[in-house]
């Protein structure tokens, strides 16, 4: 009745500085001097982690099965480089914490040889369950940023039935303009990468949604894609986070994904634009996912620009190799600034999930002080999923978790909009994350809880199941001397 | 290199609680500067010593209250409150009406609730309807239009702000409202009543009034520029306005002779200031856009009925604060459609 209300295209989002100049001319660079020592974790994707099947002092070849993937979510890792394997061992993760976890170390030795893998001739005739198995067998995984395992997702669309391929190139994350040197140089091969994905589901077509402030990469995705009819190129307007895939996917078809559901579940499978281009390698030339394309920007790089970097190479080495002026760092991100995570230090591996690794200066990440809410609702009008920031924000300052999760705590998707426009510069993306974060403590405690009540009864059952067990036994030894006597004093009786 | 656990996002965008604050007052001043233009020095007498009670009200409150004064006294929302306070004073009432307006709206309207976002009136509305119950004399002695100075000179204008001298039957009289509220008690009908009236001059604010009441043009003006600038939305002073135009135009065609037309309601009394920058108020008015239109046709359905029922010439103050009142019960109810959810918050069907 009220929908006039809301614009049915496209709901909230801000518009963010964007800082994609200092990185959109220039090419990739693909000269990153190879790193002495790579460290590949074994687990860079959404699912159960890798489990290695090489051991210490091994050499292995680039391209080379590292870890294999443990259960149908997961996904395997492969060598950047050829080497020696140095050590399997807890290296710090590229996380806030930067706990470590298991992580294969290589010492390159130079040669760059690849472990051959034999290449199909015609890749775009094989079957599609064959592709989805070179796709799953070449460890790609969604390149967007949530890291989840490529192949799971084709087989998905394939038993749903889908009718459209949704190719997100927003890319509306600010700095960021990987996806955007790669629709500019590596166009053919992303819709080669695209063609396959749609023959792997057995797809009709494919939308490819390009923000508008990216003019490049939409010619060259239009030029490689002219000659395929089912592969259509269109660009959506500039406005954070119109990345977000069930955004995108509202803009470009009308509907929306069931809060309860998957895209499969309108017909519809989401990839990113770099992971088209993974699927392509990994079919086409039978190359693992064994480096990507990885923005280093921010106020404190004194040569920002997008490298391609080896898996495992410490964002120390690739900041080095962008003349990082570590006097002006003020914040290390990997990710963008609206959703990127804070690194502790730089000596932490690039992994499949690095889309960009920010040094930003004290300019970039000016922080006043925190004022109270004035209610304006700001953050109300730029919520693209159409919650209440501010009203969560106050319950949970109450430490009224039920009352935020009624609000919708958990359609929350943590874009930072909001953070991002309040005048009051409350940080209410913080509020959400640490009340998820809370909710799940407690689910885990009630699990635990409930783990606990139902041992202990199950212990009482059986104790007393022992206990009548014992009293039985007592009961008929009782029964067994007492007959056994009585024989006795019957026989004496008879023998005197 | 700061390594505390900081959450995204890592930028924000450059507009604070303050560049908010003064670009309503940017938008409050010309009407204001027209009111002191119109009426003479006691008009700026009265305006100052508004607006730097509030100033002083808000920083013994900060200060009573612990913590940083100086930053919360530079946010200018004091300022917009004495502004707004002072405008919707009579232009010749004494100093202490000033004073009085200041710390209700201060003190009673704002810090006792908490303080800046917590109040459930909002302050100035609230003064305003406090002073009117408890001064009615003093809030409604109308003066004259004397423009660009030619009334009192600086000194008399002085003595009428600050001494309590008699302001002189012949430079007062009636605003239109209240003149066609006697009239009609007086059984006196429509058109006759408006024979003076002059819609273009009220519209331009060459009238008697509240101080920086009088010009509609000056704050339809200001409210567009407003909403230009992102800091109000349309809600609001669209839903209270047309709700007033619709209303009035309704009983105007009904019975002329004794219902306003729309252009007499929209150019009279606080009803365009109330619209753009009091109703619109963030603390007080709801947070989602059907909330707000909610709110404001609330407001304008009061007003009409207040003044053409009630006892006063004038409503939009009692109606705002009988919608303020209301705002939390909107609020808890009107909630905007989550993203793959229906109206009511269960997951839409695939398929």
């Amino acid at each position: 009745m009220f929908e006039f209300l809301e614009n049915p295209k496209f709901r909230g989002g801000i518009h963010a500085e964007e800082h994609k100049a200092e990185t959109c001319d220039k090419p990739i660079a693909t000269n990153l001097p190879l790193p002495r020592k790579l460290y590949i974790p074994v687990q860079q994707h959404v699912g159960k982690p890798a489990e290695p099947i090489v051991k210490v002092g091994e050499h292995v070849l680039k391209g080379q099965l590292l870890a294999y993937s443990q259960g149908t979510i997961s996904a395997p890792v492969h060598a950047p480089s050829s080497g020696v394997i140095l050590d399997v061992q807890d290296f710090p993760a590229p996380h806030p914490s930067a706990l470590p976890i298991r992580t294969i170390v290589i010492e390159t030795d130079g040669h760059e040889k690849w472990f051959k893998y034999a290449i199909p001739e015609k890749p775009f005739e094989l079957e599609p369950e064959e592709i989805c198995l070179r796709v799953g067998g070449a460890g790609v995984v969604g390149l967007g940023g949530a890291v989840f395992p490529s192949a799971v997702k084709l087989n998905l669309g394939r038993k749903n039935q889908i009718h459209t391929l949704l190719i997100n190139a927003g890319e509306c994350e600010p700095y960021l303009t990987c996806d955007d040197l790669l629709m500019q140089e590596r166009a053919v091969e992303i819709v080669g990468g695209i063609r396959l994905m749609l023959r792997g589901m057995n797809a009709p077509k494919a939308i490819v949604g390009i923000e508008d402030n990216k003019p490049n990469a939409f010619k060259a995705m239009q030029a490689a894609s002219a000659e395929f009819e089912q592969i259509s190129v269109v660009q959506v307007p500039t406005r954070y986070p119109m990345g977000w895939d069930r955004q995108m996917l509202r803009y470009l078809t009308g509907n929306e994904i069931p809060a309860d559901g998957r895209a499969t579940d309108i017909g519809v499978v989401i990839h990113n634009v770099a992971t088209a281009y993974a699927v392509y390698q990994a079919v086409c030339l039978s190359k693992p996912l064994i480096s990507r394309v990885v923005t280093v920007s921010g106020g404190a790089v004194a040569k920002p620009q997008n490298v391609e970097v080896p898996i495992g190479t410490l964002m120390s080495e690739v900041l080095a190799f962008c003349g990082v002026e570590n006097e002006k760092l003020a914040r290390l991100i990997m990710g963008g600034p609206m959703m990127g995570e804070v690194l502790p230090h730089a000596d932490v591996p690039v992994v499949k999930a690095s889309s960009g690794i920010l040094a930003l200066s004290h300019e970039d990440i000016f922080e006043p002080e925190v004022k109270p809410c004035i209610r304006c609702s700001s953050c109300v009008t730029a919520c693209p999923v159409g919650l209440l920031p501010l009203e969560m924000a106050s319950r949970i300052k109450a430490n009224k978790l039920d009352a935020a999760v009624d609000l919708g705590l958990k359609d929350c998707i943590s874009c930072g909009s909001c953070s991002y426009v309040c005048p009051s510069n409350i940080p209410l993306v913080h509020y959400f994350k640490f009340a998820s974060g809370e909710l799940f403590s407690r689910q885990q405690r009630e699990h635990k809880g409930e783990q606990t009540k139902r041992l202990a009864e199950e212990r009482t059952k059986r104790m007393e199941r022992i206990k009548a067990e014992a009293e039985e036994d007592a009961r008929r030894v009782m029964e067994a001397r007492a007959a056994r006597q009585a024989a006795e004093a019957k026989a004496q009786e008879e023998n005197a | 290199m700061n390594i505390k656990p900081i959450s995204s996002p890592h930028v924000s965008s450059s507009r604070r609680v303050n560049d908010i604050m003064y670009k309503v007052i940017l938008a409050l001043l010309p009407a204001v500067g027209f009111g002191i233009i119109l009426f003479g020095w006691s008009a700026f007498f009265l305006t100052f010593v508004t607006v730097l009670s509030a100033l002083f009200f808000e920083a013994v409150c900060l200060k009573l209250k612990g913590g940083a004064v100086e930053s919360y006294l530079r946010d200018g929302s004091a300022i917009v409150t004495g502004l707004l306070v002072a405008m919707t004073l009579p232009p010749y009432a004494p100093w202490w009406i000033g004073v009085v307006g200041s710390g209700l709206a201060i003190i009673l309207g704002k810090h006792v609730y908490g303080g800046l976002g917590q109040n459930l009136f909002n302050p100035a509305m609230l003064a305003r309807v406090a002073l009117l119950i408890s001064f009615p004399i003093e809030m409604t002695t109308w003066v004259n239009v004397s423009p660009f100075f030619t009334g009192l000179d600086i000194l008399e204008s002085f003595k009428i702000t600050f001494s309590g001298v008699e302001i002189s039957d012949a430079i007062t009289g009636a605003t239109t409202l209240g003149f066609v509220k006697t009239g009609f008690s007086q059984a006196q009908l429509l058109p006759d009543l408006l024979s003076d009236y002059s819609g273009f001059l009220a519209f331009i604010g060459w009238e008697r009034g509240s101080l920086g009441e009088t010009s509609t043009l000056l704050i339809l003006l200001g409210g567009i520029w407003l909403i230009r600038q992102g800091i109000i939305q349309w809600f609001i002073p669209v839903s209270l306005l047309a709700t007033v135009t619709v209303l009035s135009t309704l009983f105007n065609l009904i019975d002329s002779t004794n219902y306003l037309s729309a252009w007499v309601h929209l150019n009279s009394g606080a009803l365009m200031l109330v619209a753009f920058f009091i109703a619109t108020d963030y603390v007080t008015s709801p947070n989602t856009p059907l909330g707000q239109l909610i709110f404001g046709t609330g407001c304008g359905v009061l007003i009409f009925v207040i003044r053409s029922w009630g006892g006063y010439p004038e409503g939009t103050g009692f109606a705002v604060l009988l919608m303020n009142s209301v705002t939390p019960l909107i609020d808890h109810y009107i909630r905007p459609r989550i993203y793959g959810r229906t109206g009511d918050g269960k997951p839409i069907e695939g398929g």
